[in-house]
């Protein structure tokens, strides 16, 4: 299975395996934005100024089946999970820039990525942003990492840590939660 | 069969599907993006790498000296064109062949409804969305996350970083939003 002689020859390049595999799901990834009509700016801007619910019924959907699949897979130890790390001064001033600029630019990361694919040359503005913003962050991280990202610390954190709950119990109580929410939603969008 | 083929032909030549059907799917996705890469679906690792690799191009001495370099080395995580930037460039192909399939592709540079309130300038949009990305992503880098490492993949896993960083970026997001549109709808703009 393993070809290291593959990944010595260019070490700023992974084996290919990785590389066509990272391009398959990026290409069903940007699809599916592209169907769900979430890379469309006034879309994106409808759930902002709170008249469409789209962006949430999707996002909440891929929550609900997600958390379902990978925590039955993890339990049957055939994944990792993947937390980032909890520093509540970093989330939650990143949270705010990134919230200011989503709402100015209409496009998040990945939207961006497919508005452009689907024809809104306007993102390729934005993406040219995005790389200005790593790489000002880059620049920044020495002082940030000294500073801000360890106030509030508290590393691999989930909600059923927080709250003293067992995974499980708290995943069957939570997915009911969140379907009910989008069933509000629904119920609310169909009413209005 | 012969019908089948015509029904995926008739889904993928839709502008839209259901935002339940997309979602689910989405969700599925990760099941095996876990599975398979060992890895959560995210976009700004990506464009983290990119900037770096492309500042190690053009100042090869500058950027290797500098402590990014060495604390990501220390890391196990340097700079490299992987999953990552693959994902993001299929997640642009991805897009393009659905709005190809289906004829929705806008070929615009200023979108409609930011034109009724902002005006039709070009530039006045491309230096918004530059300046307003630069911003967004350094926010994103700050946490570790955006909308999909933290709103959807992090969500999905009950990080308590994810929860927060997402419900503060659509609360922020969402004033911002209604002060700039200042009451006007997505229709009455």
């Amino acid at each position: 299975m393993s070809e290291p002689n593959k990944s010595t020859t260019n070490e700023k390049v992974r084996p290919i395996t990785q590389l066509v595999l990272g391009a398959v799901f990026g290409i069903a990834f940007g699809f599916l934005l592209q169907k769900g009509g979430v890379a469309k700016y006034h879309i994106l801007m409808g759930v902002l100024l709170l008249e469409d619910f789209t962006v949430i019924k999707v996002m909440l959907s891929a929550i609900i089946v997600g958390m379902i699949g990978v925590f039955s897979l993890h339990r049957m130890g055939l994944v990792q999970l993947h937390l980032k790390p909890t520093r509540y001064a970093a989330n939650i001033l990143g949270g705010l820039l990134f919230g200011v600029g989503f709402a100015l630019l209409g496009y998040c990361p990945g939207t961006g990525a497919a508005a452009l694919g689907q024809g809104n040359y306007d993102a390729v503005s934005g993406v040219l942003g995005l790389m200005v913003g790593s790489y000002l962050y880059a620049e920044a991280s020495l002082v940030l990492s000294k500073s801000v990202e360890k106030w509030g610390d508290r590393g691999q954190l989930t909600l059923p840590n927080l709250v003293g709950l067992p995974t499980l119990t708290f995943v069957l109580g939570f997915v009911p939660l969140l379907a009910a929410v989008l069933w509000a939603i629904e119920r609310a969008g169909s009413g209005g | 069969m012969h019908q089948q083929g015509e029904k995926m032909i008739d889904a993928v030549s839709q502008k839209s599907w259901s935002p339940y059907v997309v979602g689910s799917l989405i969700g599925i996705l990760s099941w095996f993006s876990f599975a398979t890469a060992d890895k959560p679906l995210g976009i700004t690792t990506a464009f983290e790498h990119a900037a770096a690799l492309t500042w190690a191009a053009a100042i090869p001495d500058m950027a290797e000296q500098h402590p990014y370099f060495a604390a990501k080395r220390a890391e196990g995580k340097p700079p490299i064109i992987g999953w990552e930037a693959m994902l993001v460039v299929g997640v642009f192909f991805g897009a393009l062949l659905s709005a190809r399939l289906s004829g929705d592709q806008n070929r615009l540079w200023v979108p409609p409804m930011w034109e009724r309130r902002f005006g039709p300038s070009k530039w006045k949009r491309l230096s918004a969305a530059f300046l307003s990305a630069a911003l967004m992503m350094f926010g994103a880098r700050l946490a570790q996350g955006c909308t999909s490492g933290h709103g959807i993949s992090g969500s999905l896993q009950l990080a308590v970083s994810s929860w927060l960083f997402i419900s503060i970026a659509f609360g922020v997001a969402i004033l911002t939003a209604l002060a700039m549109y200042r009451g006007q709808g997505v229709q009455d703009v």
